[in-house]
């Protein structure tokens, strides 16, 4: 466990009644990154945020936040102090006002940022009278961004902050989120459904499925690093078994042999020459790709 | 200045940003000497990771491209070759203009160029090219 990662976890294992949620999720956020966390609905994803903010134990495994565990009743604290949460659901409380949400939340965090208040008021449009009751999605979302980031909190936690949003609505949102990273340093831990926006935002991902982490690793190395290599034959493709390292998925069809590897293209090719392929392509994956590669399917 | 990266093409946004820069440069679009946006504003331009926009400016300034200068910012430099990339960037046009005649006199489609020219150019970013080499003989057998 070092200083460069804000988030490490370590086999973390987690229970509820006969579902296991989590089976080994080992995690590595270095700080100052903007870092995507990316599964199907029931990967775990929630129980890991969970277990990062203390609000659920592990049956094993650990888990350091700023180096310090979230489950002790000293570090918890300290831990929770310097993270800012913005849950899914954008809880907020429906009978107040703007202004009142504002002002409530405030007299919780010492470190509150009376500068950034005020920038995110005006730049999200928010009016400090108006009831929340009646604020739209995006308005909502808006404003539990402004809590969050207002905060001064080193370590941003934001379960799908996009979600539900019009394409423009989460574009301003990224571009806000980008902003704030540059001015303030900030590490930002997100969870979300488009691959698109992780790709143009991210630095860092993570991919995990049943519990477990089946992809993680900066995004620039993962696109360096994934490669689609299709084998065209003169007859049907032959039924082999691909053992290069990094070989993820073989699909035979007709005459063609697709191969997605994680470690270039060469490796599979060097195996594949024998069978005399008639020609063949290496081309660049995309994160959508890799996910829906990586994941699997069946239920 | 900058366009908006393709953030699902597969190709790293950082070095999207640097080919975008030295384009520029070679067109005249940036002067030697002219300051580049700072990163945070150029990051929200451009909706990406300030990480990133600061590593591909690192990279332009590996490359002799760019000078970044402590707390000034970054700035195109004097010995960014311009006028004679643009050449050279000419005379590369007109290769690849005679090659695509060539292929499309074969029959070859345009949509089979591209994607060849892509498979060419996959390699190259991981390793600097074995296996574009091995590509292009494969399709020859």
């Amino acid at each position: 466990m070092n200083d460069r990662h804000v988030i490490e976890t370590a086999g973390l294992w987690k229970r509820y009644d006969d579902v296991e949620a989590l089976r080994g999720l080992d995690l590595q956020v270095p700080s100052g990154s903007i870092f995507g966390f990316l599964g199907r609905n029931g990967a775990g994803k929630t129980t890991t945020i969970k277990v990062v903010l203390g609000m659920s134990r592990p049956n094993r495994g650990e888990a350091r936040v700023f180096g310090q565990s979230p489950f002790n009743s000293d570090t918890g604290v300290a831990v929770r102090r310097r993270t800012a949460f913005v849950s899914d659901e954008k809880d907020l409380y429906d009978y107040m006002t703007v202004g009142e949400i504002v002002a409530f939340t405030r007299s919780f965090y010492p470190r509150w940022r009376g500068d950034l208040e005020q920038q995110y008021l005006r730049q999200f449009d928010l009016t400090p009278s108006r009831g929340i009751k009646g604020l739209s999605r995006g308005m909502r979302t808006k404003l539990a961004m402004l809590l969050a980031l207002s905060r001064g909190a080193e370590l941003l936690l934001l379960d799908e902050p996009t979600s539900g949003l019009d394409p423009s609505m989460a574009e301003e949102m990224l571009q806000a989120l980008v902003g704030h990273v540059a001015a303030e340093g900030s590490t930002v831990f997100f969870s979300s459904h488009q691959l698109a926006e992780v790709e143009q935002i991210a630095d860092h991902v993570a991919i995990i499925d049943r519990g477990q982490t089946i992809v993680a690793g900066a995004l620039d190395d993962l696109r360096a690093q994934y490669r689609r290599i299709q084998l065209v034959f003169e007859g049907n493709a032959p039924d082999v078994k691909v053992h290069a390292p990094g070989t993820h998925r073989v699909r035979r069809q007709g005459r063609v042999l697709t191969v997605l590897s994680s470690s270039g293209g060469d490796g599979v090719i060097e195996e594949l020459r024998g069978y005399r392929p008639s020609s063949f392509e290496v081309s660049p994956v995309s994160l959508k790709d890799i996910f829906l590669e990586s994941v699997r399917t069946e239920d | 200045m900058l366009l908006k990266p393709n953030p699902s093409s597969g190709v790293p946004i950082y070095l999207q940003l640097m080919e975008q820069v030295k384009h520029a440069i070679e067109t005249g679009a940036l002067r030697p000497g002219e300051q580049l946006p700072s990163i945070r504003p150029l990051a929200e331009e451009l909706v990406v990771n300030p990480n990133t926009v600061a590593k591909a400016y690192r990279e332009l300034e590996h490359d002799g491209v760019i000078e970044l200068r402590q707390g000034a910012g970054a700035f195109v430099s004097d010995k960014a070759p311009t006028k004679k990339d643009a050449d050279k960037l000419r005379a590369a046009q007109a290769t690849v203009a005679g090659a695509i005649e060539k292929l499309r006199e074969r029959g070859v489609t345009d949509e089979e160029i591209r994607r060849l020219v892509e498979a060419e150019l996959s390699g190259v970013y991981k390793s600097g090219g074995p296996s574009s080499a091995k590509a292009s003989e494969g399709k020859s057998r």
